[in-house]
């Protein structure tokens, strides 16, 4: 299930050349901020959610699974050499099933551990605050490659989509419909993290048995889907 | 048939030899359209390819949908306005952009690597230098044609708002003077967003890679810049709150129109800029776009080779 050829050729996709150096300005700038946020306001628990919360699960985690996620596969398939790759006598899935895991790999290593890092620098893991938000950026990390990944081999237009997703959906309709919280990744990450320290200060609108749940079937389904979507992927030119 | 003689087996004569190879081209000497013609044409498609016109059905889809949901609150509230016959619209013109940064922050990110990405990657803009057109008149082509695209989307809306406060029989010159202020900001946040956006997709030939780190900037820095703003006003330091404006591009814009164009502060506390710090906010927005129009001659005077 796992090719370590295909692997080394998505990392090296994903975070060869200055790529890296982008993907790595958004933690350094969590840092940052959550530096300056110590400095300003001192080790405050209330501060520390808010700021993990809003800045780091809500909108870098987000940010970085769709650069995962999508990267993993859209360019190759918008260039047309994902040809010679599925060319070779591997099994469709397995294709997917490996880029799945380097998007997961790099989405936990650049999201959930500068989350870590700044709830560590915000308020030193007071009431396991970094402790849960770092499981729900990890727990997010994962529900959301897989589905970018998915989004990556059904559109061309993947990573507008996936930015509409993580953005308008869950941030804006989230906050104004209480209904789209119950279908948003970061909520059920929400849960999972809320669960992890049984703290007041990380709450979640859905209960952990059906954010669970979803987030298995989520991330189960989305592979398959894209697995099969991989077997007759008509390869197009660029317009 | 062997009895047949080609041309080429008669002993030509010496000055009928040159013939053989004058097949009829001719050079031509019309008009030439010259340098402004290639810079207007490079102008206009790529004005018409940020709203998917004269390209495929599928690339028509994302600008349009983008462009009816960005004026149809506007349309909504101008319903709203005309049938309870209210005193003033739900929003002020100023304030129409900032609510909807996120679709304007979309459609900067979809369109702006459309339009120097694809050309970076199939490595076709050295054949644009082939043509009278020089560095400058790519970037000014390219740069005025988001930047329009951009001011098409907002400023539309406040049309749309502008008609219906009209219609709604709403004091006429107060209106004026609102709409006039709201299209000047809107003409400043296109030619910095477009800006912005330029920049970032120029460095990289792959499109996806463009879209997500235009809209990651844009994003990032309002997400951080509103944080650090809110937790600035409730630490009761409001004196820095608009300073950490000027961080983000919507924000500064912000700044600016609650300085010198009427507009009210989308800041926490509602405490915007003066006149004064408003200055600086103006220069900062102009500093970036001239700094934004300096690295895309950079760039492209290497790429261009």
């Amino acid at each position: 299930m796992y090719d370590p050829t295909v692997a080394r050729l998505t990392y090296r996709a994903l975070l060869g050349r200055r790529r890296a150096l982008i993907l790595g300005a958004l933690p350094l700038l969590l840092i940052v901020i959550a530096v300056a946020v110590r400095g300003l306001v001192g080790a405050d628990d209330q501060t520390a959610a808010d700021v993990l919360g809003g800045l780091a699960l809500a909108t870098m985690v987000p940010i970085i699974g769709v650069i995962a996620g999508t990267g993993a596969i859209g360019p190759e398939i918008d260039d047309g050499s994902v040809i010679y790759l599925l060319a070779k006598p591997l099994k469709r899935p397995t294709i997917i099933f490996t880029k799945l895991i380097v998007a997961i790999g790099v989405t936990m290593a650049f999201s959930a551990v500068p989350t870590f890092i700044a709830g560590l620098i915000l308020n030193g893991n007071g009431q396991q605050v970094a402790v849960a938000y770092t499981v729900a950026a990890l727990v997010a990390s994962i529900a959301y490659a897989a589905l970018f990944l998915l989004l990556g081999t059904v559109s061309r237009h993947a990573v507008v989509f996936g930015l509409v997703y993580a953005l308008v959906w869950e941030a804006l309709f989230g906050s104004l419909v209480a209904g789209a919280r119950t279908l948003s990744v970061q909520q059920w990450a929400l849960a999972v993290g809320h669960k992890v320290t049984d703290g007041d200060l990380v709450t979640s609108d859905v209960s952990l048995p059906t954010a669970t749940v979803l987030l298995i079937v989520v991330t189960v389904l989305a592979t398959w889907f894209a697995g099969q979507k991989l077997r007759t992927l008509t390869p197009t030119g660029d317009e | 048939m062997a009895v047949e003689q080609t041309p080429a087996q008669i002993p030509a004569p010496a000055g009928a030899q040159s013939r053989i190879h004058n097949i009829g081209y001719r050079s031509y000497d019309g008009p030439r359209l010259g340098r402004a013609y290639a810079r207007r044409s490079l102008y206009s498609q790529s004005l018409r390819g940020a709203y998917g016109l004269g390209r495929s059905v599928k690339s028509k889809v994302l600008p349009m949908v983008l462009f009816a949901v960005m004026c149809a609150p506007a349309a909504i509230m101008v319903a709203v306005t005309v049938a309870t016959t209210a005193k003033k619209l739900p929003v002020e013109y100023t304030n129409y952009a900032i609510v909807m940064q996120a679709v304007i922050g979309l459609y900067v990110a979809s369109q702006a690597p459309q339009a120097v990405s694809r050309d970076l990657r199939f490595k076709t803009v050295p054949l644009y230098f082939s043509r009278p057109i020089e560095t400058a008149d790519y970037v000014r082509a390219k740069f005025a044609a988001l930047a329009s695209a951009l001011f098409l989307i907002t400023a539309v809306p406040l049309v749309v708002l502008y008609v219906g406060a009209l219609l709604a029989k709403l004091d006429f010159t107060d209106q004026t003077k609102g709409f006039l202020q709201g299209l000047v900001s809107v003409a400043l946040l296109s030619l910095l967003f477009a800006g912005i956006g330029l920049v970032i997709s120029a460095v990289t030939p792959r499109r996806g890679f463009g879209i997500a780190a235009v809209i990651a900037v844009l994003t990032i820095s309002y997400g951080a810049v509103s944080t650090l703003q809110a937790i600035a006003d409730a630490q009761g330091s409001g004196s820095a709150v608009p300073w950490i404006g000027l961080f983000s591009p919507i924000t500064l814009i912000d700044g600016v129109q609650t300085a010198f164009l009427g507009g009210t502060s989308a800041y926490p506390g509602g405490v915007g800029p003066s006149t004064g710090e408003g200055v600086v906010f103006l220069l900062a927005a102009l500093g970036v776009i001239a700094g934004c129009y300096g690295l895309l001659m950079r760039r492209y005077r290497k790429v261009g080779l």
